[in-house]
């Protein structure tokens, strides 16, 4: 019986959508924050009860859609029995939070803040009881972690708060990682992803190997969830939140994620002995252990939180027995512990509001100042205690029914023991509770004198209740329905035989009932003195070994990163290299190389001697790098000299690219060395410099030796498609241009776009560097006194001058036959950009940049658009992107000509680069300018005819005078 | 041919490498650029060495060097003009402000 309904999902989303809103209402005042809030809470509840039928029969409710369905996820959401129990919880409190938020929260707190996280957890929860996928649900529970955090530390002014959230978070999260391995290796063993067909291979599951790492895993992220011993410590801690979160994390949510994790995966995991023995032991220590502490707080919030820890514990627990009648026993009293422990919270809330403390010790005799939360206070722990006809007492009963016929340590009495002891424990924290805050004589020193409040504050706990008292009445008119659908859903399948009723008979859980009460009472009564003993006893401090823990594994990757990152970049540099070298060579050994299948072409005298320059250049390089000027130009003749081998060795693209890059590269690294010191000082020892020496001959010998062995083999590419095609496909006999601009335009593209901003990160340095703090400095820089006096020589201003149109005619005829001869747009652009660049150096940055007429980044806009217009006025023919069409044309006089789209492209390109190429000049040239050179605004220093005029003008003076 | 062409690689690399590791930036972009030399012709050569063979379709020539490293290393060769650009940049704007050109982080103690 599965049904299907698009409705899951959306009220999964609704908390999330809903999210956005009480941050924006919050302006329109507190209730229009507070109903908008509730809006998605009631819708989701309203959704849920549409399809809550299905599920009342028996059904299931699914939902899939594929997210990624090669990792096996998927937004793939399930509503069983469960669920339903769980998500109305969720939202049935969530509703009554809101409410009772409202008013507890006072007018500074930022309400909408409060809210929006609010609603984030809710829909977090939501996903965690609604997933089928559990790759989505550990996507949910990692949600709910964060989300708590941002509750939990909500107050953010309290050092309390702030810590508490952060150690929730550390300790959720934790456990959060281990179940996500956990959960993907139950995935491994069950082939799927999804919880339906995880239960169903149950068997499969717990005969595999993998079952206790799997088993371990996912009860870590449980347990440290649901504040299980040894993690319990974060819940108390957590306490430190505003009331109404604990009331709703602390009883309904977030802690009882981890119990329902553990009834989720009941059918598949539980009924082992390793199960049994981990989880019960777990819950019997949890239950016994928060139960004594809980007895010894005198805080009410920290009281409800150990008291919480030990009723969790119990749940553990009784999941932890394996045996059906004990599932559905955990259920009921999840439903229990819901309506008492919330109505618990909100009274000890109102409790604070009213009296401004929660210190048990200063406070008694509230009964009579607030007889209504008094009324709703006492029912509610005398639930929790066990009291007939409450419905807590029914759950407790079961729970010992249970108890007392479980095999544990040698026989059913430890359990027995232990199990009453605990309860006798509840008892009596239950009571002290009652008496110590409620009862006894009424003080006159309470911090802010206490009476009942409004109304709004009181609804929320009062139905809570109501609840409580109406369970407990008509157990199998209220519960016992969804106890049971739940139930079904837990232990997957048929029900034992079962009636939830008030009075079962005088039963051996009776007995231990009626021992747990009055042993409950007497401890209640001698608590004086055994609090004196408790205060006395040395015992742990969660707290303090937590911040001792956390410290020191702060310091350890502290001290780690500092020694392996200290600072010295070329250390790391020298590490990466000798890494890389033995990789390399580890790689070598392992596969042999087949025999050389390529003969070795001739070496001209010519080559030869380019050979030797490029050595003796490279190896100059190293000695002399001291002197900046000269290893620069030594620089250039090696880039000379790898031009010249492209050229021999059939590249006459890169040749051209090589030779005005160099050119270029080498322009600006002049300009750079005008700022820098113009001498390397010789500082690092030798034994650096011979250590860095073995290292960078290790590399070169490597890398040597691996474009050796390949250049002596063939090896089969791809470029005969180019070759084939090139003509045919993309109209071009230049087969490296048609690549670049037709079959890999997509790459060119993204690399002008690389480019251009390149260009523009440069201008935005020098801006913020010119605008900055160094400004000053840059302003008093003093430059060396040997510069010419001459700055823009006669000569050279009249020889670039003009070269500018020759050079601009060679950028535009290389730029045409790029697509069937060597050349192309990136060339093209280089040559443009040397030949303005040429006008920079000799007619003086003022004189052109008064004649430039178009920005350079402009130019570099203009560039991208236009190449991508033309990629994208492929899609008007119906082709994908950046397809290239072209044709030939014939118009009087001319030759017949080809016209292609790719040309169009290659513009773009063209005009990128020299944008590019300009702008970063220009912005290292505003360096100088800044720093306080003259600007020319004359092509020349020296003007003849200015002084010509000047001397006629002086003539014209002194002929009037 | 195919040996010079290693050993060229071999000793840009090296000299590249060396001049990297020292202290100061100028010589960093100086190994930078030779890196690159020896990069791009890395990748050049990954296609295999032709002499006289253009990849420049003509009638009844059968024979071409491959052109595909070719487009790949002229886009490199560019692209690593405007690292060095942005590099010298960062390297002045760090010169301008601190006051040195070192490369390395000033050790913990010093600052002491």
């Amino acid at each position: 019986m599965v049904s299907f309904s698009g409705l899951l999902p959306v009220m999964v989303l609704l908390p999330f959508i809903g999210a956005l809103m009480p941050g924006l209402m919050i302006r329109a005042g507190r209730n229009a924050c507070a109903t908008f809030t509730a809006v998605p809470t009631i819708l989701a509840l309203v959704f849920l009860g549409s399809m809550a039928p299905d599920v009342w029969n028996g059904g299931t409710v699914m939902f899939r859609f594929d997210w990624v369905p090669s990792l096996g996820l998927g937004w793939n959401f399930m509503l069983d029995g469960l669920g339903l129990l769980f998500a109305g919880m969720i939202l049935g409190v969530g509703l009554l939070i809101i409410l009772y938020a409202r008013f507890y929260l006072s007018p500074d707190d930022p309400m909408g803040q409060f809210y929006t996280f609010l609603l984030l957890f809710q829909g977090a929860m939501l996903g965690i009881v609604v997933s089928d996928n559990i790759l989505l649900l550990l996507v949910f529970w990692e949600l709910t972690s964060l989300s708590s955090f941002l509750l939990i530390g909500y107050w953010k002014h309290l050092p309390e708060g702030r810590q508490g959230a952060r150690m929730a978070l550390t300790v959720t999260g934790a456990g959060g990682l281990a179940m996500i391995a956990g959960m993907l290796i139950l995935g491994q063993i069950a082939g799927s992803y999804d919880l339906s067909v995880i239960l169903q291979h149950g068997d499969e599951i717990r005969a595999s190997d993998m079952y206790l790492p799997a088993l371990i895993l996912i009860l870590i992220g449980a347990f440290t969830k649901s504040a299980q011993f040894p993690f319990h410590f974060w819940l108390p801690h957590a306490m430190a939140a505003p009331t109404p979160v604990s009331a709703y994390l602390h009883s309904a949510t977030m802690v009882k994620a981890g119990i329902f994790l553990m009834a989720r995966m009941w059918p598949a995991l539980a009924g082992t002995p390793e199960w049994f023995w981990i989880v019960t032991t777990v819950g019997l220590v949890t239950m016994v252990l928060g139960a004594v502490i809980a007895l010894f707080k005198d805080d009410l919030k920290a009281l409800l939180a150990y008291s919480t820890v030990s009723h969790l514990g119990l749940l553990t627990m009784l999941l932890g027995f394996g045996t059906k009648m004990a599932a559905v026993v955990a259920v009921f009293h999840i439903l229990n512990h819901l309506t008492f422990k919330a109505a618990l919270f909100m009274s000890a809330g109102i409790v604070d509001h009213e009296a401004h403390t929660r210190d048990i010790k200063r406070l008694g005799g509230l009964a009579k100042l607030m007889p209504v939360t008094a009324l709703i206070a006492v029912t509610a722990a005398l639930s929790m205690a066990g009291i007939p006809p409450l419905n807590g007492f029914m759950s407790k009963e079961l729970m010992l029914e249970e108890a007392a016929h479980t095999y544990w340590f040698g026989g059913d009495w430890p359990i027995i023991i232990l199990a009453t002891f605990g309860a006798l424990m509840s008892v009596a924290y239950s009571f002290r509770f009652i008496g110590h805050t409620f009862l006894g004589p009424v003080r006159d020193d309470y911090p802010h004198h206490p009476h009942d409040p409004p109304a709004g504050m009181l609804i929320s706990p009062a139905l809570l209740a109501l609840a409580v008292v109406a369970i407990g009445l008509a157990p199998g008119l209220l519960a016992e329905p969804l106890v049971r659908v739940a139930g079904a859903a837990v232990t997957g399948g048929e029900l034992p035989d079962f009636h939830l009723k008030l009075w079962h008979g005088v039963t051996p859980a009776l007995y231990m009932s009626a021992v747990a009460v009055l042993g409950g009472f007497l401890v209640m009564k001698a608590h004086g003195p055994l609090d004196r003993v408790w205060l006395a006893t040395p015992r742990p401090h969660a707290k303090a070994m937590f911040d001792r823990a956390v410290a020191a594994t702060a310091g350890l990757s502290q001290t780690v990163t500092e020694a392996l990152h200290n600072g010295a970049i070329s250390r790391y540099l020298g590490i990466f290299t000798a890494a890389t070298v033995l990789l390399g060579w580890v790689a070598w050994q392992g596969g042999g190389v087949t025999a050389p299948s390529r003969d070795m072409l001739p070496v001209p005298p010519l080559v030869a001697v380019g050979f030797v320059l490029l050595m003796v250049a490279t190896g100059a390089v190293v000695v002399m790098h001291h002197t900046r000027f000269r290893a620069l130009i030594l620089v250039s003749v090696v880039g000379l000299m790898v031009a010249f081998g492209f050229v021999y060795l059939s590249a006459p693209d890169l040749a051209m690219t090589q030779i005005t890059v160099d050119t270029v590269t080498t322009l600006l690294l002049l300009i750079a060395l005008h700022f820098l010191p113009k001498e390397t000082p010789a500082e690092s020892a030798v034994f650096l410099r011979v250590r860095d020496g073995i290292i960078a001959l290790a590399a070169g010998a490597g890398v040597a030796f691996l474009a050796y062995t390949f250049l002596l083999r063939d090896v089969s590419t791809i470029s005969a498609y180019h070759l084939a095609n090139s003509y045919k496909g993309g109209g071009g006999d230049n087969v490296v241009n048609v690549i670049l601009v037709d079959f890999r335009g997509y790459d060119t593209y993204g690399e002008i776009i690389v480019l251009g901003i390149a260009g523009i990160i440069m201008f935005a340095l020098m801006e913020g560097l010119l605008t900055g703090p160094s400004s000053r400095k840059l302003r008093n820089w003093r430059f060396p006194e040997d510069v010419s006096r001459d700055r823009h020589p006669l000569m050279m201003v009249v020889v670039t001058r003009m070269m500018m149109p020759i050079a601009v005619l060679v950028a535009v005829y290389i730029f045409l036959r790029g697509h069937n001869m060597p050349g192309g747009g990136f060339v093209a652009g280089l040559v443009f950009s040397i030949a303005l660049l040429m006008q920079y150096m000799a007619s003086g940055f003022g004189w052109t940049m008064a004649r430039k007429t178009i920005e350079y980044h402009a130019m570099i806009g203009f560039g991208v658009v236009i190449a991508g217009l033309t990629g994208m006025g492929a899609w008007l023919a119906g082709e994908p992107f950046l397809t290239s069409a072209f044709g030939y044309f014939q118009i009087w006089p001319f030759e017949k000509f080809e016209l292609a789209t790719a040309s169009l492209f290659d513009l773009g390109v063209f005009l990128t680069v020299l944008g590019a190429v300009m702008l970063m000049l220009y912005s290292l040239s505003r360096l100088a300018r800044y720093a306080g050179e003259t600007v020319n605004v004359e092509p020349m220093d020296y003007d003849p005819s200015a002084r010509i005029a000047d001397a006629r003008a002086e003539d014209e003076k002194g002929l009037e005078r | 041919m195919e040996l010079i062409v290693a050993v060229s690689i071999g000793a840009l690399t090296a000299a590249g490498i060396y001049l990297m590791l020292r202290l100061r930036v100028f010589p960093v972009i100086m190994g930078l650029t030779l890196l690159s030399y020896a990069t791009n012709v890395f990748v050049f050569a990954s296609g295999r060495l032709a002499v006289g063979a253009p990849p420049v379709l003509m009638d009844g020539v059968e024979i071409y060097s491959d052109p595909l490293p070719q487009a790949l290393v002229l886009t490199a060769i560019v692209i690593s003009f405007g690292m060095t650009a942005v590099l010298v940049l960062v390297a002045l704007g760090a010169t301008v402000e601190g006051g040195s050109d070192k490369v390395n982080a000033p050790r913990k103690e010093a600052e002491k």
